[in-house]
């Protein structure tokens, strides 16, 4: 089909005007929905510690750490293992084994988070509470964070929910970029005589460094996020968590388990609550451009060929 | 920053990873031998019963058209095939007195004896000029910085880089044009002085004057080591070489030896008809 260049123009202002429109429309009903609170809290509501609507109290102290605190357990245990995997799939495994394995790492990825957090209650919770938090508390108890009685839903269930569900996204990711690493790099390196090991951490991961970020941001993107999964196993309680076996609560998981009965100011701190999240997660992304920005700078593409 | 001196003598000169002392190249004395050397890959022969000796302090040239397997043949000698899983190779390589495919061989210790510079100049992107010049011995676990200043120095002096780079040791390599590059690839390989290095058509990708200039540089580098290179460019080998292995693929298409010998006598009266097609240009 031959269109004028004006019309093609023309075509492709107007697909990206509706998304910009999406996207501006959606902003501002945020605001607009969540500006009630702000009227009439003022802004310091969101770093207050109490949420108790039947008092007028609608901190968001609490569920911003519980976001935080989650995500951070999530990442500590999906960067090492994820880029391990990754590592291993793109390098290591076997020809004939990639294949399968790869696939079931997308199988992984493809799981609705529902049934992860089903899987987290029914069937992780009682271990969690009768085998690992014990154990945990036995081993860093001294480090002051695992207080309390061992209860298996909570924070560290929470943050090994979200681990299990960002971990395939960060394998998938990572192996694609550790494989396109040029493979004349790798002989360089080989030809020096660097060993299999020393050719994975001295070549391959810091030539893929930008990628693994790529990959670092979605899966942080997803952990912040995630909402059902999470208001499943993390125990759906309004205080600030004072152990990292206690239940505790995060932005998305207060939501979804608040809309269905609040009115009035409450839905509108809910609304606020959801400014805050929407926030945090451009405010990552913003950080991880700046990181790929001062880090992709002499990377692969960049070398030149007379 | 590290003052001038000129390269280290080359009875100073010791590999960093086996810590042998590096004799003074007795010029002519063989260094690696050839043995009926077959490489294949899945059962299929890429380069079939070469044997040829290679002289130490000398420069020989790997020539041939397309095909020829001079590459494979090059890559088989500090086992590149190692990587490739349907690659085998039969025959024996020996590297003075190790002989290079024996179980008990390194093959990393052996490729820190045997360097190698590829077609195309592949610094690594994420390191500056002076990482790239150490990075080899980083790998095989020289940590002193002394040590490690000492020999970027020497080796990019060597490389005939130290006049544009020495200013600039931090910036990264990619900041280099190509034939600069792939002078720190040389560069990058002496410094871990080893006792052969390999050069796989490394003027392939460089524009004429770059050419040139790694020629010279190539002239200079074989009092400090023996160099085995493939060429397609049968002036270059004929500038460069002390020796030549013409190479031609036969019936089969595995590549295989069709003469060696000095380089004077493989141009001007070769014994074999092949032979004096290809260097009159005739075909290839």
């Amino acid at each position: 089909m031959a269109l004028p260049n004006g019309a093609y123009r023309g075509l492709l202002a107007t697909v990206a005007a509706v998304f910009v429109g999406l996207v501006l429309w959606f902003v501002i009903s945020l605001i607009v929905q969540a500006k009630p609170a702000f009227s009439t809290l003022g802004f310091s509501w969101i770093v207050q510690k109490t949420w108790d609507p039947t008092h007028g109290k609608f901190g968001l102290l609490p569920f911003i750490l519980g976001t935080i605190e989650t995500t951070a357990i999530a990442l500590v245990l999906a960067v090492p293992i994820g880029l391990g995997t990754a590592l291993a799939l793109a390098y290591l495994v076997p020809h004939r084994l990639r294949a399968s394995l790869g696939t079931a790492v997308e199988l992984l990825a493809a799981v609705p988070s529902v049934v992860y957090g089903l899987w987290g209650l029914i069937v992780l919770a009682p271990l969690c509470r009768e085998y690992l938090e014990p154990f945990l508390t036995s081993v860093f108890g001294w480090t002051g964070l695992f207080n309390g009685p061992d209860q298996g839903v909570g924070l560290v269930l929470a943050g090994i929910i979200l681990f299990v569900m960002v971990l395939p996204t960060m394998v998938a990711i990572s192996r694609d970029v550790l494989a396109v690493v040029p493979n004349d790099q790798v002989e360089g390196a080989m030809a020096l005589g660097a060993t299999r090991w020393q050719v994975l951490r001295k070549v391959v991961v810091p030539g893929a460094r930008t990628g693994l970020l790529g990959g670092l941001t979605l899966a942080t993107g997803r952990a912040l996020g995630e909402t059902v999964a999470v208001a499943l196993v993390i125990g759906n309680s309004p205080y600030i968590a004072h152990s990292i076996k206690s239940p505790a609560a995060t932005l998305p998981s207060l939501i979804v388990n608040n809309f269905g009965e609040a009115t009035g100011t409450e839905l509108s701190a809910l609304f606020g609550a959801g400014l805050v999240l929407l926030v945090i997660g451009v405010g990552v992304n913003a950080m991880a451009r700046a990181l790929v920005r001062s880090t992709a700078r002499g990377g692969a593409a960049s070398v030149a060929v007379a | 920053m590290i003052e001038p001196t000129p390269p280290a003598s080359v009875e100073e000169r010791v590999n960093f990873n086996t810590g042998e002392v590096l004799m003074n190249p007795s010029v002519g004395e063989p260094i690696m031998r050839l043995d009926d050397v077959t490489v294949s890959f899945a059962g299929r022969n890429a380069v079939r019963g070469v044997t040829f000796d290679v002289h130490q302090g000398e420069i020989t040239a790997l020539i041939g058209p397309s095909g020829s397997g001079k590459t494979t043949l090059l890559r088989a000698l500090n086992r590149m095939h190692d990587t490739v899983r349907t690659a085998s190779v039969t025959g024996s390589v020996k590297l003075g007195a190790t002989d290079v495919y024996a179980g008990t061989t390194d093959a990393t210790l052996l490729r820190s004896r045997v360097g190698m510079v590829f077609q195309r100049p592949n610094p690594f992107p994420t390191m500056s000029i002076y990482e790239n010049t150490v990075a080899g011995l980083k790998f095989n676990g020289v940590r002193k910085k002394a040590l490690l200043d000492e020999a970027a120095e020497s080796a990019l002096i060597a490389a005939a880089l130290w006049d544009s780079a020495r200013d600039r040791l931090k910036a990264h390599a990619s900041t280099l044009s190509g034939g600069e590059q792939q002078r720190l690839c040389i560069a990058r390989a002496l410094a871990v002085e080893p006792e052969v290095l390999l050069m796989d058509e490394p003027t392939s990708a460089l524009d004429p004057i770059a050419t040139k200039r790694i020629e010279e540089l190539i002239g200079e580098l074989k009092h400090r080591v023996t160099i085995i290179i493939v060429t397609h460019n049968m002036q270059q080998a004929m500038r460069v070489s002390d020796r030549c292995a013409f190479l031609l693929m036969g019936e089969d298409k595995a590549g295989e030896l069709i003469e060696f010998g000095p380089t004077a006598k493989l141009f001007s009266e070769p014994t074999d008809p092949r032979t004096l097609d290809y260097v009159n240009g005739r075909f290839g």
